[in-house]
This record gives C-alpha cells, sequence and structure tokens, in this order.
C-alpha cells in the first residue's frame, strides 16, 4: 500500500490526480459514507429485530418519521430534544480529538443542573440578564470542574478516562439525590423532590415564532465555536497532534497535561451548560429527571458525527427525532418505549464495527488509486 | 502421562547446511552451515541484523530456508512448523518471558504441554512435577505465582519448562538480556552443567563475549547474513571475536567535512533516570556535544539510548541531574527548543514524530504552526501551512501524491525526508538524532547521512545515537559506546578503534 518513489499522478487526467479536486471530495467521502453506511445497517438489523417481534419495520419508520419530522409541530418537539444532545456529545467530541474515550457526560449535565438549581435562589432578585449569564457561568464551571477531574486523573495518575469518568457520573447522580431530597429540597416539592423553583426571569423562554427553547441555539452556537476551536486555532491544531500521537506531540514539546485537562474541562462546561438549560428551560428546578440519559444519547450523536463538531448538529436532531417518537410508536404499534433505546443500540454497535472500516477503502485514498 | 518420560533422552547433535534465506532481493542468510556436537554450549554472536534471529527462526520452522538442509541426530530433518522442531526436540527460549503471570509455576509448566488434558488431576501432576524437580539440578517454588518470582527465577522456570516439554536442544536468544549480572551468571552456571552432564544441546545467541568466554564451548560468528568465522572458544581472545563481528575491512568512507568545533551546545552533568524495565537506572556522568561537531553514541539497543532521548526530548523526567543547552538549564518545552533551536529526530519517525493520519501538510506544520514571523499566534493559517509544506516538500525532494494524503502513506525514506525538512529548515543549534537511517535503502540513507553533515558544517551540535556502528564511524567526530546505562568509552573519532568499540559494546571494560 505504500506508495513509490516514481513520480506520482503522471499519465492520470487530472481530474482523477492524487491533488485534484475529485481526490479532495474522496477524502471527505469517507468519514460521511461510513458512518452512514454504519446507521443504515443498524437501522436495518433494527428492522429485524421488529419483524421477529410480529411488527413492520416500515409502519415503524413511517411512524419515526411522522412523529419526528413530519410536521411542524413534530419538528418543533425534535429540536427541543435536540438541544441537550448537542452539548452532551461535545462532551465527548472534544475530549476524543486528544484520544480520549468520555463516557461520563451524564455525570457533568448532571453536576451543571445541580450547580443551577442550587444557585438560583441566591440570584433570585438579579435581572435576567445578569442572573442567567451567571447561572449558565455555574452550571458550565461545575461540569468542566467534574470532567476535569477525570481529564488530570488521566494524565497525572494514568487512571483510565472512560471507567472513570462513567463511575464519577453515578457518583454525581447519587450526590444530586441526596441533595436534592435533602438539604436543598423545596418543602413544597410533593411527589417530586426539586430545589426550590427559578425566578421568572431566569427561566429560559422560546426563540421567537416557535416552541423551541432557546438552548437549541446555545447548542448549536456551541458546536460552531468547537469547530472553530479545534479546525481554526493552534490550540486545537495542537490538541489533534497529541490525538494523533502522543509521543510526536512530546517530541515537539506541546503542553500535553494541560491539553488534556483543558478540553475535558471544556467538554465537561459543555455538559454541565446542558444541565443547566434543562433546569432553567425545561424542568424549572433540579431534580432526578435531570438523569434523562441525554449523557448516553450524546455519546452515540458524537460516534456518529465522528466527533466532528459541526456533523454533531444533524446527527442530534436526527436522533431528537428517534426519541421525540418513542410516545408515538409505543401508542399506535404496542411497543415498550426501550424500543427507541435498542433501535440505539444496535446503531451504536453497528458503528462501532465501522471504526475497524477506515482506510479499507482505495476509494477514499486518491494516493492508491494509480494501483487501481 | 504425568512427564514425557517415554521420549529419548540426552542431548542432540543438530547441523545445519548451507542454510540460505532471501526476502526478496535482500539475502538475510547466506550459505550457513554450522555444527552443533551433543551436549556442547554454543555461543552465536553477530551485530544487529547480522542474520542470527533469521537463522534460529530458519532452525525452529518459524521460517522456511530458501534452501539448505538441516541434520537433527544425524539424519535429515524437514521442519514445516514449530511443532515439527518441537517433536524432534528442538526448544528456544525467547529474549522476553513467555510465561504467564498470575498461574503459578506448576501451572505455567502443565498447560505448556501440548497433551494437556482437559481435566487436570493436579494431585497427579504435582507429585510428578515434583519428581521432575527433584531430578534437576536447580528448582523453582512450584505453587508460587510467576509474577511473585525474580528475573531469575522465571528464566530458570523457562529452562526448566523446555526440559520438562522433552526438549534436547535449546536455542537461547539473548537469555540475559533481562537479568542483572549476577542472576545471568547463576542461570547459565546451571545451563552449563546440563551441557557438560549430556542433558543438553545449546545454542545462544548472545552480544557478550563474557559470557561467551565465560560458559561457551563453541562459537560461530555471523556478519551480515554470513558465517564469517569461529571455533573453540578456548583459542579465541575478544579481540578476535570482535574483530570478526565488526569486520576491519569495511570502514565506510568518511563524508567531506568542514568548518571549526565551537562552544559547548549541550551538556549533561550527573543524569539519572529509570529504565523502560524499572530494573536498572540509566547513568550519564558528562556528556557534552560542541557547535560543529558530530557526537556518536554507539551500543547495542536496550542499553539505554532510547532512554537517553526520552530524557533529552522531555519525555522521561531524569530523577535527578541537569541538562544545559547553551550555558541555561534546559527543561525540553516547546518554547525552549523553540529559542534555543533544538530540534530532534526520533528513531521510526512514522511512530515517534508523526500522526500517520494527520496530512503531509500538517505533519509538516507540526514545528512552525503556533509561529507567526518572531511571535506566536492562535488563529491557524491554513494558506501558509500549505504554503511551507509544499516549499519544503520540493526542497527535500519528498516524494508525496499528494500533499492532503494522510502522512502513513508515504514510504519510509519518505516520510523520514518530510520529518528531516520539519527539523532542519531555520536555525538549529543543537539536533538530537535516533537511528535516522533504520529500515531505509541505500539512496534514502546516503541523502540523509548528507544532511546531517551538512548540519554539522553549518555549525550544527549533533548527538547521534545509532546501533548501526558503521554509520557513527563514517559520521562522527567523537565516538562514545553506551552500554548498561552508562557511557563507557569515549574517543576522538581519529583515534577510535572498531574492534575496541566492539569490546566495549559487549559490556567488557
Amino acid at each position: 500500500m505504500a506508495i513509490t518513489d516514481r513520480d506520482m499522478g503522471a499519465g492520470l487526467r487530472p481530474s482523477l490526480a492524487p491533488d485534484g479536486w475529485l481526490a479532495a471530495l474522496a477524502r471527505r467521502a469517507e468519514a460521511v459514507v461510513i458512518p452512514l453506511g454504519a446507521l443504515l445497517a443498524g437501522l436495518a438489523v433494527f428492522g429485524l429485530f421488529l419483524l421477529t417481534q410480529g411488527k413492520s419495520p416500515a409502519e415503524f419508520y413511517s411512524l419515526v418519521y411522522k412523529a419526528g419530522f413530519g410536521t411542524w409541530f413534530s419538528w418543533q418537539n425534535t429540536l427541543s430534544r435536540a438541544a441537550p444532545l448537542l452539548l452532551a456529545a461535545l462532551c465527548v467530541a472534544l475530549p476524543a480529538r486528544l484520544g480520549l474515550v468520555v463516557i461520563g457526560g451524564e455525570g457533568a449535565i448532571v453536576t451543571g443542573g445541580l450547580a443551577a438549581g442550587a444557585l438560583a435562589g441566591a440570584l433570585a432578585g438579579l435581572p435576567g440578564g445578569v442572573g442567567l449569564p451567571l447561572l449558565a457561568l455555574a452550571g458550565g464551571l461545575a461540569g468542566a470542574v467534574w470532567i476535569g477531574a477525570v481529564g488530570a486523573l488521566r494524565h497525572y495518575r494514568g487512571v483510565n478516562e472512560t471507567i472513570a469518568s462513567l463511575l464519577m457520573a453515578y457518583i454525581a447522580i447519587a450526590l444530586m439525590n441526596h441533595l436534592v431530597e435533602g438539604p436543598l429540597r423545596d418543602p413544597a416539592s410533593l411527589n417530586k423532590p426539586s430545589t426550590a423553583p427559578l425566578a421568572e426571569q431566569l427561566r429560559i423562554g422560546d426563540m421567537p415564532g416557535m416552541d423551541v427553547h432557546w438552548g437549541f441555539a446555545v447548542g448549536v452556537l456551541a458546536c460552531i465555536a468547537a469547530w472553530v476551536l479545534i479546525d481554526r486555532t493552534t490550540w486545537g491544531f495542537a490538541a489533534r497532534i497529541a490525538g494523533g500521537n502522543v509521543r510526536a506531540a512530546q517530541v515537539q514539546g506541546l503542553p500535553v497535561g494541560r491539553l488534556i485537562v483543558g478540553f475535558t474541562a471544556l467538554g465537561g462546561a459543555c455538559a454541565g451548560l446542558a444541565g443547566m438549560i434543562e433546569v432553567a428551560a425545561v424542568h424549572g428546578s433540579a431534580n432526578a429527571s435531570l438523569a434523562g440519559g441525554f449523557g448516553y444519547t450524546g455519546i452515540l450523536v458524537a460516534f456518529l458525527a465522528r466527533h466532528n463538531p459541526l456533523a454533531i448538529i444533524p446527527v442530534a436532531i436526527l436522533l431528537a427525532g428517534f426519541e421525540a417518537s418513542s410516545g408515538l410508536v409505543q401508542r399506535r404499534m404496542d411497543l415498550p418505549d426501550a424500543t427507541v433505546l435498542v433501535l440505539q443500540g444496535f446503531v451504536f454497535v453497528a458503528i462501532l464495527v465501522s471504526e475497524t472500516l477506515y482506510g479499507r477503502f482505495r476509494v477514499f485514498a486518491p494516493e492508491r488509486w494509480r494501483a487501481a | 502421562m504425568s512427564s514425557p518420560t517415554h521420549t529419548p533422552q540426552g542431548a542432540l547433535g543438530v547441523e545445519t547446511l548451507g542454510m540460505t534465506m532471501r526476502f526478496g532481493a535482500f539475502t538475510a542468510l547466506d550459505d550457513v552451515s554450522i555444527r552443533f556436537a551433543p551436549g556442547t554450549f554454543h555461543a552465536l554472536l553477530g551485530e544487529n541484523g547480522a542474520g542470527k534471529s533469521t537463522l534460529v527462526k530458519c532452525m525452529m520452522g518459524f521460517y522456511h530456508a530458501t534452501s539448505g538442509q538441516m541434520l537433527v541426530d544425524g539424519r535429515e530433518a524437514r521442519i514445516a512448523d514449530p511443532r515439527d522442531a518441537h517433536a524432534l526436540g528442538l526448544g528456544m527460549v525467547y529474549q522476553h518471558f513467555t510465561l504467564v503471570p498470575s498461574l503459578t509455576a506448576a501451572e505455567n509448566l502443565v498447560i505448556a504441554r501440548e497433551d494437556a488434558p482437559r481435566v487436570i488431576d493436579w494431585r497427579s501432576e504435582m507429585a510428578a512435577l515434583e519428581r521432575f524437580m527433584a531430578a534437576m539440578p536447580f528448582a523453582v517454588p512450584l505453587d508460587q505465582p510467576v509474577r511473585a518470582l525474580s528475573a531469575g527465577e522465571k528464566q530458570k522456570l523457562e529452562i526448566l519448562k523446555q526440559l520438562y516439554l522433552g526438549r534436547r536442544f535449546l536455542i537461547l536468544d539473548e537469555p540475559t538480556s533481562v537479568l542483572t549480572p549476577d542472576e545471568a551468571d547463576e542461570v547459565l552456571g546451571h545451563v552449563k552443567a546440563l551441557c557438560a552432564a549430556g542433558t543438553i544441546t545449546v545454542l545462544m545467541i548472545t552480544h557478550k563475549f563474557r559470557e561467551v568466554t565465560a560458559y561457551a564451548d563453541d562459537v560461530s560468528v555471523l556478519r551480515r547474513g554470513r558465517l564469517v568465522g569461529g571455533g573453540r572458544v578456548a583459542d579465541l581472545t575478544h579481540e578476535d571475536m570482535a574483530r570478526l563481528m565488526m569486520g576491519d575491512a569495511e570502514l565506510a568512507s568518511p563524508a567531506p567535512r568542514s568548518g571549526e568545533t565551537g562552544d559547548a551546545v549541550l551538556e549533561v552533568a550527573g543524569v539519572r533516570a529509570r529504565d523502560r524495565s524499572g530494573l536498572r537506572d540509566i547513568r550519564i556522568d558528562a556528556l557534552t556535544v560542541r557547535a560543529g561537531e558530530i557526537v556518536g553514541v554507539a551500543g547495542i539497543s536496550g542499553n539505554g539510548q532510547m532512554e537517553l532521548m526520552e530524557v533529552l526530548t522531555g519525555q522521561r523526567p531524569p530523577l535527578s541531574g541537569e541538562i544545559r543547552v547553551k550555558g541555561a538549564p534546559y527543561g525540553a518545552t516547546r518554547e525552549e527548543a523553540r529559542v534555543r533551536a533544538v530540534r530532534y529526530l526520533p528513531e521510526e519517525p512514522l511512530h515517534n514524530a508523526c500522526a500517520p493520519r494527520m496530512s503531509v501538510t500538517e505533519n509538516i506544520g507540526f514545528r512552525s504552526f503556533d509561529l507567526n514571523g518572531a511571535g506566536t499566534r492562535f488563529w491557524l493559517s491554513g494558506a501558509e501551512m500549505r504554503r511551507r509544506a509544499a516549499d519544503l516538500v520540493a526542497e527535500f525532494k519528498v516524494k508525496a501524491a499528494s500533499l492532503d494524503a494522510p502522512i502513513a502513506a508515504l514510504s519510509g525514506g519518505n516520510v523520514q525526508r518530510a520529518v528531516l525538512a520539519r527539523e532542519l529548515t531555520g536555525e538549529v543549534d543543537l539536533l538530537v538524532i535516533s537511528n535516522p537511517c533504520f529500515g531505509l535503502d541505500f539512496t534514502a540513507v546516503a541523502e540523509i547521512r548528507a544532511r546531517i553533515m551538512a548540519a554539522r558544517n553549518a555549525g550544527t551540535a549533533v548527538l547521534l545515537m545509532s546501533e548501526d556502528l558503521d554509520e557513527i564511524i563514517e559520521l562522527a567526530d567523537r565516538v562514545l559506546v553506551m552500554s548498561e546505562g552508562r557511557i563507557a568509552y569515549d574517543r576522538p573519532a581519529a583515534e577510535a578503534d572498531r574492534a575496541e568499540i566492539g569490546h566495549h559494546m559487549g559490556g567488557h571494560a
């Protein structure tokens, strides 16, 4: 597969030359075609699963389309659900640029939401324009500390970041349950222990002309900012070097430890912000609903998007649509609501299998075209 | 069956006849005929790449020799795979342990047997193992997990395992490389006794002359795939062996040098660091490299060169001591390396100096992506990175299909050219290099050596670590030998003597 030392590209039509526009297109296509193929394969296998249950895959997928994307109403529902997914996926994608697999974003969502819920009482007297940014800062900071600690454990103590982040998510959930049912409980929350409700001016409202809260816009902006950071700044480039080969990064004198802690903390800040938005836009107070599984769906989103922050936007919307349809599927097809989780599981396994396919197809590697 | 008592006993005689092994156009082993008499301890000497491993791999059936025969016990033997070799009574002990650390010695022995039963009757197995151990000249505790054994005990267990499996001709591949000198003496003493008793015949691959003289009966020396000499150890001095190993008529012609040697650029004083195995320390008491000179560090791999490189690149924090570059303490940060113009060429550049899946452009940009004239930058400039990569690729004649292709798609020589282009551009005051030509073809080797020499002539201080003694002799102004983590030899190149260098490389000062 190594190219020879002879003059490359000689005698090829210009469009087939390894540095022509077609080559550039082919190189980029790999990261789109393979995940898309894996997604379709996962959906197909899930279809077989439905057949074993005596249900029609065609009916299932048409219901998913109808409930997720069929009407303006379903689109609004989907976009609202996409907001936390966008930010939770960044908590996976940013550390992934350094070669780290962080799967405990759920913990940062919970700590971020909890910090916002706990602080809301103290900020109740402030106007929204001051209080909301402070609330967001508190949520982001809590998430940053939570996942940044995972990065620090990884770099300075050699603790596996995947396991550490997962276990810390359990700690975060237990901590939240303890505080929400104990010291921080609003006595008025009877059936569902919660912190005191947020003051009206601290709530996040809907974007004009639609029934989708501002969290979605925040998520999209965060994805764009993350893309700029990774693709357009020297910090992002340094992180890509360290993720591509940590020995090479060390020989170049790059501050690998600071990069690891910084990028994990930044990912955690995104997830923490997601928690704060869930509190301020959806639940109105911090409670057990924070641990709703967005952190875990975010893992699937990030992997499907190949950890590319821009690709996270459409993928998060797609998976949010799947989740939005679970109620309708349950009612119409008499399937349990865990069905959508089974679907996500099949897609995730397909994505993991597809990771082994990169670099195998000559069509995506123009430097090997000539050998064909 | 409890122990393989039905097999024939006693040392096995083996002979290779005209053993030749070619990989494509490259001849790794050229018409090698050696006779290993029953009950002898035979040492096989040679530099890296001399063909020692190829020879034993052919004997054990890992490779199929291009031509040549093997006689086992006087009869022609056809060995298609290691299983055939085992059936004939041939066994091999590898440089690194092949025991399962979490299992006990007894468990390791029993599971190694090809006829191990599915359900093991441990009571009768243990009784048989104890009988077996009692008959051996040395013992290892049977009931302890292997991870609790010392390195010497593990190596003894590896040898006992071969005996337990009924092997009568043992190949030991650098068996003492992971042992302390005392452990090595003990293990080899036992092996020698087993040979003297006529239990086994041994062929040991080694670099250490001391071990050859102290334990072996016969020695054979390989150089560039050919058997160049050997005989009774008693008839040979260390100088004879060194001369056979290195060859004395093969001095490569030195590249033209010019310029004066200047001030000290790199000074290493009293640096101590833990080595990879954690068993030994690396200790560099004093090492100075001056402007306009190449200091060559020779040595057999695994004697601390890699760790020294890691200390100098900031990958391995030293336990004590000081590294100074241009008179000031140096910690290998990016800032320090940039301001004092320190550059590195680690060995195997694709694995140590590149991100294989990033593009050629990006890899060439590693050194300069955050620079903007004299200052640093925050926003990446893709256009500038591309322009720079295109210029350097042209200047250093890197053959790449496309600058957007992953650098892993380039051939080894072109990866090294790309890394040289990155590291040798601009002012370079100190260049630290490790095995720059490993695995490259002749043209790439000549070109890369010329670039290193050109940097030296331009006033760069060069520290060159290489396992290739020819390379050191060709390039260096001063020759050092690293052995067991220390600098064991230091001479100006004009006074350096090959045999003496080989002597120190063999760990015998």
